[in-house]
């Protein structure tokens, strides 16, 4: 069942390139892209069990033999992202369907919205699936060209400012990405993973630490890791609903996967573990503590976003496996809410006509399931105990204490205080935009809120239904999450454990043993 | 020693690019990462060793360089140039929108600036009753 592996990467990149060619038929473009990513989900599902029954599936791509040629490697970690993804992905195109037809702008400007979002999905599934430093650096490149054009879209003047940010950050950091490769592939005569597993290894600590830090100041900015992470709040809000969705959920997660192949594989027991402990401590605590000064819904979430980048983190640095699993279950867990509330936010913006929390008001009365698709993924975000969020936590809590030292203790310290702030700017969000009373009048609260959105009203006064559905689906899914959280833990502890052992992955490689 | 030289012109090409990158306009920018992206792709080169044409029949096997890095070095420069060829196309972009290609500052800097007006917005409201007190208070705080 091996040809499945790099079907992922090449279903999406086939409708990307079907999709450039019927531009002018939007109905057409949007039933191919909808195909694209519901065979890629089907496939991932299917990824997902075969690994798990039958450990990783590796494709050595064009026939060439492994340490020659490139290897796509599909072990629980990779499938179990790639399912995630590719379910969050889809949902998402289900959403900036609805909107684009609500809009009437099917057309002309963003007719190429399809082809880039596609091959920005192409770009992530070929990153989680890289058994080779190259290939990696490749797949960023892949969904970060994607991510310009798309953050960038309509090219307005905010647009292109915040872009820009973007863009260069994301530059300088493939730019740093490329020297490590360049200075792995210098000591060590090789770029597959599994090939560098046992060479690094061999290698004179000094030089394993110069080629770890570079890595992992790489791949630290994409995750956006704390003294790296200013360019996100200030970059992500701007962009069209979808697309901020879609980037907050999954880019800064391949960020935080690429951190845990590596840390694992390349690097064991490293001395990057204290670093690592230390920078998700400052992620956790100066992120929450930006999101509780913002007063735009978009950017509080941002904020949010960076903070708990700093819970995986604390799991991938506790170097246990407990730890890990903690982690992984965390990755899946924010994937699915971090876009859910970001979704949320866009239709929290069409209702409301904006989301500055210094104008929302009402919105609990005046659109009661948008409050419940802000209230349930806002609690499982924070860690309210039935949701996978607490119980995400609570795997990493444990983790902690198992490890014992000063720093873990400090760590989950650091996580019980950022849980709690979380759950005071989102309750911020939730007192000011849904329970608050309008303030425009005072005499007739509900005619000012009539009033106050009376401009929006005209333009959708119902939010689109396609809209609403793929929001709801996600909320579904996130407390899916804590349905399955029995299974889930189980498979994220199972990846944990091959993950340390590094033997099985270099096993599927290599079976003669690495040259 | 032509290895001697080359570390010589990476370090070279990587101070003179981490200098334009911390430059305001998005060209001088464009330009940094340029520099910055030929010293990576030499520095790979130097990875990959010193050594003849890696062509069967032109060279010894034994004294050819490898060639696994220069498909990388091709790679790279694909990537850069579509790269650049976008931030130019930004920059052309914000050029038309605004006049300039500056990155501004960003939001947060804005939002100190708009706070630091409406603190002052209404004590000079009630001085002297509106706009005319207003201007030199908005220039006096963006200062």
């Amino acid at each position: 069942m091996t040809w499945l592996v790099p079907l992922p990467v090449v279903i999406p990149l086939l409708g990307a390139a079907l999709t450039l060619v019927i531009v002018r038929r939007p109905a057409a473009q949007r039933a191919v892209s909808l195909l694209a990513l519901s065979c890629t989900l089907a496939v991932a599902v299917t990824l997902l069990v075969l690994t798990t029954t039958g450990g990783p599936l590796v494709v050595e791509v064009g026939g060439w033999v492994a340490p020659l040629g490139i290897v796509l490697v599909a072990d629980q970690l990779a499938a179990l992202m790639l399912v995630v993804s590719s379910a969050v992905t889809l949902c998402v195109l289900v959403y900036s369907i609805g909107q684009g037809v609500a809009d009437g702008t099917v057309g002309a400007p963003v007719s190429v919205y399809h082809p880039t979002y596609l091959i920005l999905t192409a770009g992530v599934t070929n990153a989680f699936l890289a058994g080779d430093l190259f290939n990696l650096y490749v797949g960023f490149e892949i969904l970060l060209a994607a991510s310009y054009v798309l953050i960038t879209l309509g090219a307005t003047e905010s647009r292109i400012r915040d872009g820009t940010t973007y863009v260069v950050v994301s530059l300088v950091s493939s730019l740093i990405f490329l020297i490590g490769i360049g200075l792995v592939y210098a000591a060590t005569g090789t770029l597959n993973l599994a090939q560098l597993a046992g060479r690094l290894d061999a290698l004179p600590g000094s030089v394993r630490l110069v080629l770890q830090s570079v890595l992992l100041l790489a791949f630290a900015i994409k995750a956006a890791v704390f003294p790296l992470s200013a360019w996100l709040p200030d970059s992500y809000p701007t962009a069209i609903a979808p697309v901020t969705a879609v980037f907050a959920g999954l880019l800064t997660k391949v960020g935080v996967y690429a951190i845990i192949r590596t840390e694992t594989l390349l690097f064991p027991g490293g001395r990057g573990t204290d670093v690592l402990l230390v920078a998700a401590l400052l992620t956790m605590v100066v992120g929450i503590l930006g999101a509780v000064a913002q007063s735009d819904i978009k950017r509080l979430l941002s904020f949010t976003l960076v903070s708990h980048i700093g819970y995986m983190l604390f799991g991938i640095g506790l170097a246990s496996t407990a730890g890990l699993a903690a982690a992984i279950f965390y990755v899946v867990h924010h994937i699915v809410i971090q876009t859910t509330l970001f979704l949320t936010a866009g239709l929290i913006e069409r209702r409301g006509g904006s989301t500055s929390l210094d104008h929302l008001g009402g919105l609990a009365r005046l659109a009661p399931l948008l409050g419940v698709l802000f209230f349930i993924p806002a609690l499982n975000l924070a860690g309210i105990p039935p949701f996978s969020g607490f119980l995400g936590k609570l795997g990493l809590l444990q983790a902690g204490v198992g490890h014992g030292g000063v720093l873990a203790w400090l760590l989950v310290g650091g996580g019980v205080l950022t849980s709690l702030l979380t759950l005071y700017a989102i309750s911020r969000v939730w007192t000011l935009a849904f329970w608050r009373t309008p303030h425009l009048d005072v005499t007739g609260a509900g005619d000012a809120a009539e009033e106050s959105t009376a401009v929006d009203r005209a333009a959708g006064s119902r939010l689109p239904p396609l809209m609403v559905a793929a929001t709801v689906v996600l909320v579904v899914l996130g407390v899916g999450l804590t349905v399955v959280a029995g299974p889930l833990f189980d498979i994220t502890a199972d990846a944990a454990a091959q993950l340390r052992d590094r033997q099985p992955y270099v096993r599927a490689v290599f079976p003669d043993g690495a040259p | 020693m032509p290895n001697l030289l080359l570390v010589v012109v990476v370090g070279v090409l990587f101070a003179c690019g981490v200098t334009l990158l911390l430059e305001r306009t998005l060209t001088r920018v464009i330009l940094g990462l340029t520099l910055l992206g030929n010293g990576t792709n030499l520095l790979i080169l130097l990875g990959g060793g010193y050594g003849g044409p890696p062509i069967v029949g032109v060279t010894p096997q034994s004294e050819m360089s490898d060639p696994l890095a220069q498909a990388m070095i091709l790679t790279a420069i694909v990537i850069t140039l579509g790269m650049t060829a976008l931030l130019l196309a930004m920059a052309y972009r914000s050029w038309v929108l605004t006049g300039h290609d500056e990155v501004q500052d960003d939001i947060e800097d804005r939002r100190i600036m708009q706070r630091a007006e409406r603190d002052q917005g209404p004590e000079s409201q009630d001085d002297a009753d509106g706009e005319p007190a207003l201007v030199p208070d908005d220039e006096g705080t963006s200062r």
